[in-house]
């Protein structure tokens, strides 16, 4: 995780809430892959703070590379992401014709290089930079061929795109979820990023289906009484979606490897970060303290689900945090969201901690059975064993 | 056999009241401190400084983000607004007092005149039998007189005894230069009643980690002395109700107390260390000393050892100290001869 600090982010000062659980992650992410990401942003914080026109956070490096950013809708984010693959896909495919009908006079060595470089690491995407760029001149002498002026106007796809689908837990969980689920399901090369705050925090904290049981928030004022959707399991039961539940407070090193696992997996995959929050009634000086003590009483296992795994035959399940050492509410009664029903309904509160510990104790146990299961009990996924 | 005695106003069952600690902070507690026998309860004190903390903590909470985003102007519903540390304290006195049936006095901590007042109206409202001025204050200001601390005093039990009208009594510590003297210019100004006395926690030195040590220890029955030394002066000179709260451990500290003038006795020391069900004992053994004696009533002994009804009321000064000084028991003293 130390040596990404010295890679450029090209995500900077941004307006979000001072101490925001939620910009690390999108400055981790810029600085991976900033430089060939498309993001498509769902309505929400990360849209304000992210696209607060005519200013941007989102930058470019000096070679002029940076995301590309756009906002759409709070409901189609991601049919609007899967669009930025389906395009980058066409246009990919555009390009490889027109590479493969130029072969002869681009240079047979250089156009197949080209077509069948591999382009998962770095530096196998600097290498093919290069050899685009070497296309591009050779191309530029053909100025006068249709079929050169046409392969350099999609000349930029044969370096593989990123795409990231981003937004908060009220569009993945509520309202963009219809969408996400068929995106998931559409088995195409995303990667979404879902930075939960288990609340509506942009409109002013909210519940979502993200919310947790036992926390108020704005209608839930009398503490959430039904639990949280596990989305994660959710996107495991397909079988061939990359699934990671991190928190950067509580292990930079998972998160870090799960946004490396995410992009590389050539399917859909989907990251859910905890973020701490102005709405969760905390310090936001200790915000990543609070992210630990999230993972260490079990409330937010680190795991990753990496479908790729099963090719080698093995468990596709990662459970990255240890069992919990504290208790539930250890970690929520630093938090207004629940400290303060204890306070206003002192017996519905415990009534919902037993309840939430309760919860917190089954689903470790459930990710613990996972992580041992046999690769076969997890859904078939194509190519995988 | 009839222990009723009466106390800020109240005719209780017997002197034995259960002082602040936070054993009165649950309510279970609270039953049973009734089930065995305490004739009141005392809950534990609110502290001004606290209150305010952790009011400007969840105002911090919940106001600072208000508005500092461009979308939302608020993070929290609007009911968190009703959430006070004083409203889970008023919420304890309120349902105290529908659970049981003896007096729940409530003890008060403050640091502002306006504190102390605003304080105590809640408190009353909430349903308070009566309110006990936990006057904990250490003037560690060194330009601060004897006077001005004992007009500090005086002003706080004007400013709660003009605004409310439950019975007050203050707390006190024995460290004032004339204490009988403020004592009775409090119980000019209004007070209902005295608790003698408060224990100040006192620092105390960590030589590993050298920091100060901040623990809490528990009073025993070597200490009644200066409370009995106290009570016994002032009994009969004052016209407020006299409490004792020091050293109680046994039935033997609570007579004691008794015979010097206390019209009730308080104890948590002894409670904490033997438990709540500690509080039957107590009553058992005043029973116990009372029908050894064939005395029917706490009244017939209650005071009858105050200094102004001894023979000797010297026995209480400086005489009886030069007296145990010369005493040959003294001398005999292994420490003294070494």
């Amino acid at each position: 995780m130390r040596g990404v600090q010295f890679l450029e982010p090209l995500f900077e000062f941004s307006g979000a809430c001072a101490g925001c659980g939620e910009t690390p992650y999108l400055k981790l992410l810029s600085q991976l892959f900033g430089d060939r990401a498309q993001i498509a942003n769902a309505t929400g914080c990360s849209s304000i703070y992210g696209g607060n026109l005519p200013v941007t956070p989102w930058t470019k490096n000096q070679e002029g590379r940076g995301p590309a950013w756009s906002n759409s809708l709070f409901e189609d984010n991601a049919e609007f992401g899967l669009g930025f693959r389906l395009a980058a896909d066409k246009h990919l495919e555009l390009a490889k014709t027109l590479a493969q009908g130029l072969r002869d006079k681009l240079g047979a060595a250089l156009v197949d290089e080209i077509l069948s470089a591999p382009q998962v690491q770095e530096s196998e995407i600097r290498a093919q930079r290069a050899r685009v760029a070497e296309l591009i001149r050779r191309l530029e002498a053909l100025a006068e061929d249709p079929m050169a002026k046409d392969l350099l106007s999609v000349v930029d796809h044969l370096v593989r795109r990123s795409i990231w689908i981003v937004g908060g837990d009220g569009w993945a969980y509520d309202i963009g979820y219809g969408g996400l689920d068929h995106v998931l399901a559409s088995a195409r090369d995303v990667n979404v990023l879902v930075l939960d705050t288990e609340v509506y925090s942009n409109t002013g904290g909210q519940a979502s289906k993200a919310t947790p049981l036992g926390a108020i928030a704005k209608f839930a004022a009398a503490g959430k009484r039904v639990a949280r959707k596990d989305l994660a399991l959710q996107a495991i039961a397909y079988g061939n979606i990359y699934v990671a539940q991190v928190a950067m407070g509580a292990n930079l090193q998972q998160t870090l490897l799960a946004f490396r696992e995410a992009e590389a997996y050539s399917g859909p995959s989907i990251i859910l970060a905890y973020c701490h929050c102005i709405a969760h009634g905390i310090d936001m000086r200790l915000g990543l303290h609070q992210q630990d003590l999230a993972v260490a009483c079990g409330y937010w296992p680190l795991f990753r689900y990496n479908p790729a795994m099963r090719a080698i035959g093995e468990n596709p399940f990662r459970l990255d945090s240890l069992r919990p050492t504290i208790r539930f509410r250890d970690y929520a009664y630093n938090e207004l969201r629940y400290k303060a029903l204890s306070q206003l309904r002192p017996h519905e509160a415990e009534e919902l901690l037993t309840m939430a510990q309760a919860g917190v104790d089954e689903k470790y146990r459930t990710y613990e059975e996972m992580a041992g299961w046999a690769p076969s009990r997890f859904h078939p996924a194509p190519g995988a064993a | 056999m009839d222990l009723t005695t009466a106390y800020l106003g109240f005719r209780l069952k017997n002197p034995l009241i259960a002082s602040a600690s936070p054993l009165t902070l649950d309510l279970d507690n609270i039953r049973r401190l009734e089930d065995f026998g305490a004739a009141a309860v005392v809950l534990p004190s609110i502290f001004e400084e606290q209150l305010e903390a952790e009011a400007i903590e969840i105002e911090r909470l919940t106001t600072a983000p208000s508005e500092s985003f461009a979308e939302a102007l608020s993070y929290f519903p609007a009911a968190i607004g009703n959430w006070s540390e004083p409203r889970r304290y008023l919420d304890i006195i309120r349902r105290a007092r529908e659970a049981v049936a003896i007096p729940v006095i409530a003890s008060l901590n403050g640091i502002s005149p306006a504190g102390w007042r605003d304080y105590a109206r809640m408190v009353e409202q909430a349903g308070a039998s009566a309110i006990e001025l936990n006057a904990y204050f250490i003037p560690s200001d060194l330009r601060l007189s004897g006077s001005q601390v004992e007009d500090a005093y005086l002003d706080t039990l004007k400013a709660v005894k003009a605004a409310v009208s439950i019975p007050v009594a203050l707390k006190l510590s024995p460290y004032f230069s004339a204490l009988g003297h403020l004592i009775r210019a409090l119980d000019a100004a209004g007070a209902d009643g005295f608790t003698l006395f408060n224990r100040f926690y006192q620092p105390d030195i960590d030589l590993v980690q050298l920091r100060l040590q901040r623990d809490i220890s528990l009073s025993d029955p070597a200490e009644i002395r200066l409370p009995l030394l106290w009570i016994g002066v002032l009994a009969g000179n004052v016209h407020a109700a006299l409490a004792a709260s020091t050293g109680v451990d046994s039935a033997d500290e609570v007579v004691k107390f008794l015979l010097v003038g206390a019209d009730a006795v308080m104890t948590t020391s002894s409670l904490l260390r033997h438990g709540i069900e500690h509080m039957r004992t107590l009553v058992a053994g005043l029973e116990r000393w009372l029908e050894a004696r064939n005395i029917e009533s706490l009244d017939r002994i209650r005071g009858k050892m105050r200094r102004g009804a001894m023979p000797d009321p010297t026995a209480f000064d400086r005489a009886n100290y030069i007296n145990i000084l010369s005493s040959s028991d003294l001398h005999r003293s292994p420490d003294l001869d070494r």
